[in-house]
């Protein structure tokens, strides 16, 4: 079986975050990036079906500027076998939009007729939650989101599902899209020689031309702002005085 | 608990922009090409912040235990250790023909920061197997190579080196430990070693002991020690540990710093040893890795600093004390936080100028020796033999001074075990003991390293920073902020070098009392020459307009710093050494 895992260039989760002086973004000149931290997982995952025999090539691909190459090394480094850079946008401070980077994901998929695809359930830049969704709406594939555990039942996939009330497992028949989140497993470092291994892997890269698919942005980025800053706390001198405060400052009692 | 930050953005730059690393005209350079080196630097920077760094301080408290012969190591240690010799990063620079990544030691130095900084004691259980490895790869046989080689590289087994014993430290003439043939090519070792860095431990299934010893007969003094192998387990013809051999750990030494890494009196009781290379050539065999080995310590004391910095730095930003002069800095809040003050700043300024200085200084050295060892170029070799003592004892003495100007920053926080500065003070005191102490070194640049060759490596050393003047004088304000400082400094290094050569025959005390303060004269011009190039690259990436400008401009204030308040103590050493002798000689010993 072949899994293909999209991997997003995100800004790194250490990095505080800035916002442009014009209010059009966040500020990523001269900013580490990283992998998607949800799309690390979702390699691993794939290794690890990988090493279990489940799986028998790992294809990662990205979506966004020529620098994701560098995202696309890592899962290489990982243990990806190979992997696809389609180069949508020339302005790092560009995002492709998540219809967009479903439908060329689907046009890649359509090529690769992989069995699974794991994907993030999420990139931490823009917190969408989308992508994995709008794909398996548009391949009209079983989808399971939000996956802390996974195991592979012959045609299908068992999916244990993070949800607001605590889990709940679901078997998918595949080919179908599973979304994975922070507790389905903890990503490995790459190991040097690994590291090494990745320069001679293959990396394609395309251009959304080549899927006949238009990356236009639809949505207006109004204006981004910092978060109000945390005020100070205060101590109070008692229970009574406490209570006083939520009734008459906060209005919360 | 303190935290460490990886300074990849800040080595990469050095690599690429300041050594311009993959142009070198050295094999093997093409391959460190700025993608690749950004991937290793960031997954070791992640090993080095998320595996080691947490296990620093526990190390610390927890230390070693020898229960039974047998030393246990820290909580976690064990663990970290199959994740850095798993992930390959043991053999990084070694040989391939025996497992080894064969990359620039260049790159191993690079990842040996993050590593030294983020738990010095940790790494030393497998910086020692390095040096190890080195001996056995330039002077052992074929067979003892493919036996032992494969398996330090993977990590699978340790090295350790043996010289110190209880009569003996700097003064390996003294030597006791017998190495008596046994008429079937091994030897019975026996004798007691003393301070065995990672002598014994449970990391790894088997420790490959190097130690030196005398073969009953030989020479006197240093002329007749010879090297040999002495594994804890006999291996066998495959590679397998076999039979225990006669050699135990007797006991932990109780210390100041580097708690984490056991520290053993190793006991030879008539255990079984293969010698290397040839007999009564000990010496030269470790002479072979010195230069290696004390890079290596040099690059831990300021790597101490750079850790302690960081949190020097962190604890400036918050700390509210005071109100800055003139406009409050934090009119919201109850005082300003202390980065304001004149006096703080200063402090961490000279913490940062050094630590960003040594680590040029320490990359360029890497560099040299990967142009001599890769490169087979002589010219370098005789540079690095000349600078090797001075990135030992100058990089050593100025790192531990800089994690206790952190532990200042934080004023009584710096004087508590819980915030960790402390420990970066303990921890860096014994890189300007061991592998010779700075005492010594001095004695070797002076006696030994200066004169060689009619002073050619000198000459050559000034021919380059003649060189980088002469490239950049026409950037008014490298001139101005970095050339004529340097030109000044280089003029008290070249009149210091003039009065040894001048009293080295006539009055060698002269020479000998002045050794210290010309290290330390040396190194400033060391490190204004490597603030000079990094000026250089930092402006062409700002006219280029590559790279983080506010970065170049922080390094360019930095440099500036360093060549107006430390460059300048080139002048107090060379007005020590021209005063001479008398007055350190003057004192009779009963007067004391
Ligand atoms: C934690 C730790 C780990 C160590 N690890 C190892 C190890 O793994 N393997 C190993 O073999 N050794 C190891 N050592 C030993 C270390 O290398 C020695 O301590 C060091 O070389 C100094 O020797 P010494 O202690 O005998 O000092 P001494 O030689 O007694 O020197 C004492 C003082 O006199 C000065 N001095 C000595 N001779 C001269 C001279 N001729 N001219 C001027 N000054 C002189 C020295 O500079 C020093 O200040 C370790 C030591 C420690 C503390």
């Amino acid at each position: 079986m072949k899994v293909l895992v999209p991997v997003k260039r995100v800004i790194d989760y250490n990095v505080k975050v800035r916002v442009k002086a014009d209010g059009t973004g966040v500020d990523l000149a001269n900013v580490k990036m990283s992998m998607n931290p949800f799309d690390e997982i979702a390699v691993e995952e794939a290794i690890r079906l990988k090493e279990k025999g489940q799986a028998d090539e790992i294809v990662a691909v990205s979506i966004g500027v020529k620098q994701a190459q560098e995202t696309l090394r890592t899962a290489l480094a990982m243990g990806a076998d190979r992997a696809i850079l389609i180069v949508a946008a020339d302005d790092i401070h560009q995002d492709i939009e998540p219809l967009a980077v479903a439908k060329l994901l689907k046009a890649v998929i359509d090529e690769e007729q992989p069995g699974l695809v794991l994907a993030g359930k999420q990139a931490i830049d823009n917190d969408m939650n989308a992508t994995g969704q709008m794909l398996a709406a548009l391949l009209g594939w079983a989808q399971g989101t939000f996956a802390s555990g996974l195991e592979i039942e012959g045609e299908n996939a068992v999916v244990t599902r993070e949800v607001d009330g605590g889990l709940q497992t679901i078997k998918v028949k595949m080919p179908a899209i599973v979304t994975v989140d922070l507790r389905l497993n903890e990503p490995r470092y790459a190991s040097l020689p690994n590291i090494m291994k990745a320069k001679k892997k293959p990396l394609d890269e395309k251009t959304p031309a080549d899927y006949g698919i238009d990356v236009t942005p639809r949505l207006t980025v109004v204006r981004t702002a910092e978060p109000r800053e945390r005020q100070a706390g205060i101590k109070v001198g008692s229970v009574d005085e406490l209570i006083a405060k939520l009734k008459d400052e906060a209005g919360v009692l | 608990m303190p935290s460490y930050i990886p300074p990849t953005e800040e080595i990469q730059f050095l690599l690429h922009d300041v050594l311009e690393a993959s142009a070198a005209d050295i094999p093997g350079y093409d391959e460190l090409d700025r993608d690749f080196t950004a991937a290793v630097l960031d997954e070791a920077g992640k090993i080095a912040a998320e595996v080691l760094a947490p296990l620093n301080a526990t190390g610390d408290a927890e230390g070693c235990r020898l229960e039974n012969g047998v030393v246990r190591t820290p909580e976690g240690y064990r663990d970290a250790y199959r994740q850095v010799s798993e992930g390959g990063w043991i053999g990084l620079d070694a040989d391939p023909a025996y497992g080894g990544q064969g990359m620039p030691y260049l790159l191993n130095t690079a990842v040996g920061e993050m590593f030294v900084s983020a738990n010095m004691a940790f790494n030393m259980y497998w910086g020692l197997t390095h040096g190890a490895m080195s001996a056995i790869h330039v002077h052992g046989s074929e067979a003892q190579k493919a036996l032992y080689l494969p398996k330090m590289i993977s990590g699978e087994w340790s090295g350790t080196m043996n010289l110190t014993e209880p009569q003996c430290g700097t003064d390996l003439g003294l030597i006791k430990t017998r190495a008596e043939p046994q008429g079937d090519g091994t030897y019975r070792i026996t004798g007691t070693k003393i301070w065995i860095s990672a002598g014994e431990h449970d990391l790894t299934e088997n420790i490959i002991h190097l130690v030196l010893a005398k073969i009953p007969g030989g020479p006197e003094g240093t002329k007749g020690i010879s090297l040999f192998i002495v594994p804890k387990f006999l291996p066998d013809a495959d590679g397998n540990p076999g039979p225990r051999n006669a050699l135990h750990c007797v006991g932990l030494e109780h210390k100041m710093g580097i708690h984490a890494n056991a520290t053993c009196v190793m006991s030879y009781e008539g255990a079984t040893g293969f010698l290397v290379g040839e007999e009564h050539k000990g010496m030269r065999a470790m002479f072979t890795m010195m230069n290696e080995a004390r890079l290596g310590v040099g690059l831990q004391g300021y790597a101490q600093g750079v850790v302690a910095y960081q949190n020097a730095l962190a604890w400036a930003r918050d700390r509210l004390q005071g109100r800055a002069v003139g406009a409050p800095a934090n009119p919201q809040g109850p005082a300003d936080p202390i980065m304001v003050h004149p006096d703080v700043r200063r402090n961490l300024m000279h913490q940062k100028s050094f630590v960003e200085g040594a680590r040029a200084f320490t990359f360029w050295g890497a560099q040299l020796i990967d142009r001599s060892h890769r490169g087979g170029d002589a010219e370098a070799e005789a540079l690095i033999s000349l600078l090797t003592p001075v990135i030992k004892g100058f990089l050593t003495d100025k790192g531990f001074e800089t994690t206790v100007l952190a532990q200042q920053t934080l004023g009584g926080t710096g004087f508590t075990r819980a915030a960790g500065l402390e420990q970066f003070v303990r921890d860096a005191r014994i890189t300007m003991i061991y592998e010779g102490t700075n005492g010594i070194q001095s004695l070797d640049l002076v006696g030994r390293k200066l004169p060689q060759d009619g002073g050619k490596a000198m000459r050559a050393f000034f021919e380059i920073v003649k060189g980088v003047i002469r490239e950049n004088e026409d950037d008014a304000e490298v001139k101005a902020g970095f050339l004529d400082p340097l030109k000044a400094a280089s003029k008290d290094l070249q009149a210091a070098t003039m009065y040894f050569v001048e009293q080295g025959m006539k009055n060698p005390a002269n020479a000998l009392a002045g050794s210290y303060d010309f290290m330390h004269l040396f190194g400033h011009v060391c490190l204004g020459l490597m603030w000079a190039r990094i000026a250089k690259a930092a402006r062409a990436g700002l006219n280029a307009g590559t790279g983080d400008a506010a970065r170049h401009a922080a390094r360019l204030a930095t440099g500036r710093y360093y060549m107006a308040r430390q460059l300048p103590a080139t002048a107090l050493h060379l007005a020590r050494i021209t005063s001479g002798a008398d007055t350190v000689m003057a004192l009779p010993d009963e007067s004391f």
